[in-house]
């Protein structure tokens, strides 16, 4: 591209007029780096300020409405009962977590590989494709219990089903997107000569990691649904159970303190894997594309 | 004036001289009912270095001719020759330019180009050197380690025409290269396209919409029926080269451009009034 060496008007008429525009832009400038500010503070400032709202509310409503503790605890006895069983809510904690990621690594080494082996094998996808989808109508907490008939009460079956709770959308997103790339981009590779290895792995794989990242973020939330259902079922350790006995007795305070450490543990997870995300596709623009099929 | 009945191949010439041979080209698709025409034995030849465009209405098939000629489409009827050898796989000895850029979005502006030179195992170095050339050729020095989601829908365009290049094929294929763009970035591409071709000397199968940009750019135009498509005329363009903006005011250019013009008129591929609307 040639450049145009026509001066404006501007510069034609002298330093005077230059430097004028020179304050225009700098305000300008200024303006929008204050409007960036705010908008940021806004982002952070007004989500914490409607929380403190709400616990505030919560707090002063419960003791002014002499609501019991058992059935609708104020934040500073829930925060009391954190603190008393902290160790305790910790060790269930970890049980838990250790839970949640075997069964989400089980559903990406799992489920990965086999959207791959759908997406390669027709004859695979056909008859596995249907059976898969037709399988996410059975409600994995029913089977839950059939899970401690076979596997008993330890680590194995709250895995399981944390796995097949998550592998799912893991599945799907994987197959959709490998499948939905651009037609030219294989019309290229084939014009250049590369192999079927190459495009999968150089184009075809790639292509698709924003969408698989789509489908291993609602993977990570359902798998902490699976590795809770999995405790609520059998077994004596986790949060689940620790959700279980503070029912069993009574102890609301507790109980809202372990929906709020699972609650954490999610959150931490989900930051975590789209921390991956950030390292596996380094451009904001490209995360972006995939946004459209996220659907949690 | 020649008639809009097929013509036969292109005058004699020695066989060593024609780089694609298109010989009575036949593409039809299963439809629902019955089967839709899309190429009707279409025959043509390209010179070694030359520059055809293929220019048509939407869907006379002048895209399928293209993808069959880059061998990533069969044939229903009728072969393909390329250097003598019939293609009945995709070929590799070319570059091609889509619409749209198809540019990995991972991968920077040079990574992009350098793509194909990976592909086809060329010594990293020497591809590099030429990448960056290219690149500079283009307008794109400094735009080296961009990503595509940085550059223009033109810088992107150019991007794509020097991967099609950095291997030095002896055919460019280009499916309305320019079709995305605004005018005014048409224009510069295609002047820069020119300049490519005149340094390269590439033989370049160019399919288009754009009278304007096929006469300006080629040495010889075939225009093609609507569907089912058949080439209706072939139209040389005897300007000199480098051709300027400014020989688009010419009489020959106004000559050929008139001469398509009035072949898709009386088509009725354009029509100058609206029938539902005569008051």
């Amino acid at each position: 591209m040639s450049t145009v060496n026509a001066r404006s008007p501007g510069e034609a008429a002298g330093d005077g007029q230059e430097t004028a525009l020179a304050a225009v832009e700098a305000r300008v400038q200024e303006s929008l780096r204050q409007r960036t500010a705010r908008a940021r503070r806004a982002a952070l400032g007004y989500p914490i300020l409607v929380v403190v709202l709400i616990v505030l509310l919560w707090e002063y409503g419960t003791r002014a409405a002499g609501v019991p503790p058992f059935i609708l605890p104020p934040p500073t006895l829930i925060a009391q009962s954190l603190i008393a069983h902290w160790s305790m809510v910790l060790h269930h904690g970890w049980a838990t977590l250790v839970e949640i990621l075997l069964g989400f690594g089980l559903s990406v080494l799992i489920g990965v590989p086999l959207a791959m082996a759908i997406f390669l094998w027709p004859a695979f996808s056909r008859s596995v494709y249907p059976l898969l989808v037709s399988s996410q109508a059975v409600p994995k907490v029913a089977v839950a219990p059939l899970f401690v008939v076979w596997f008993g009460f330890g680590l194995l079956p709250k895995v399981l089903i944390a796995f097949l709770i998550a592998f799912f959308p893991i599945v799907i997103n994987t197959a959709v997107g490998l499948e939905s790339i651009e037609r030219e981009k294989i019309l290229l590779a084939r014009s250049m000569g590369l192999s079927a290895l190459d495009t999968f792995f150089k184009i075809r794989l790639p292509s698709a990691l924003p969408t698989v990242f789509g489908g291993m973020k609602i993977a990570i939330t359902l798998a902490v649904v699976g590795a809770v259902v999995g405790e609520f079922v059998g077994g004596e350790e986790g949060l689940g159970y620790v959700l279980l006995t503070a029912n069993g007795s009574m102890d609301t305070p507790l109980l809202f303190a372990g929906v709020i450490a699972l609650t954490v543990v999610g959150v931490a997870l989900y930051l975590l894997v789209e921390l991956a995300e950030r390292l596996a596709i380094p451009h904001a623009a490209l995360r972006q594309q995939a946004r459209g099929g996220e659907t949690a | 004036m020649q008639h809009d009945a097929i013509l036969p191949a292109a005058p004699a010439q020695s066989p060593d001289d024609v780089l694609i041979d298109i010989d009575r080209v036949t593409q039809v698709y299963a439809g629902v009912g019955s089967a839709v025409r899309a190429l009707d034995r279409v025959s043509m030849q390209a010179r070694r270095g030359e520059f055809i465009s293929i220019v048509g209405p939407s869907g006379c098939g002048k895209s399928t001719l293209m993808m069959i000629a880059a061998g990533l489409l069969p044939a229903s009827a009728g072969t393909v020759r390329v250097a003598g050898r019939v293609v009945d796989r995709p070929q590799t000895d070319l570059g091609i330019v889509f619409q749209s850029p198809v540019l990995l979005e991972w991968r920077t502006a040079l990574e992009n180009v350098m793509l194909q030179a990976e592909a086809r195992r060329l010594p990293a170095a020497d591809a590099e050197r030429r990448a960056r050339s290219l690149l500079t050729a283009v307008g794109l020095a400094g735009f080296e380690h961009k990503y595509p989601h940085e550059l223009s829908g033109g810088m992107r365009q150019r991007v794509s025409i020097c991967r099609a290049l950095v291997h030095t094929p002896p055919q460019l294929l280009m499916d309305e290269p320019f079709g995305a763009l605004d005018a005014l970035t048409r224009d510069q591409l295609v002047l820069d396209l020119q300049e490519l071709w005149q340094t390269e000397r590439m033989t370049v199968l160019f399919v288009t919409h754009s009278i304007a940009e096929a006469v300006f750019l080629s040495d010889r135009i075939i225009v093609m029926t609507p569907r089912p498509g058949r080439i209706a005329r072939e139209i040389g363009v005897d300007l000199p080269r480098p051709r300027t903006l400014a020989m688009r005011d010419s009489a020959v250019f106004h000559a050929v451009s008139r001469e398509i013009t009035d072949f898709f008129l009386e088509q009725g591929v354009l029509r100058e009034r609206a029938a539902g609307l005569s008051r």
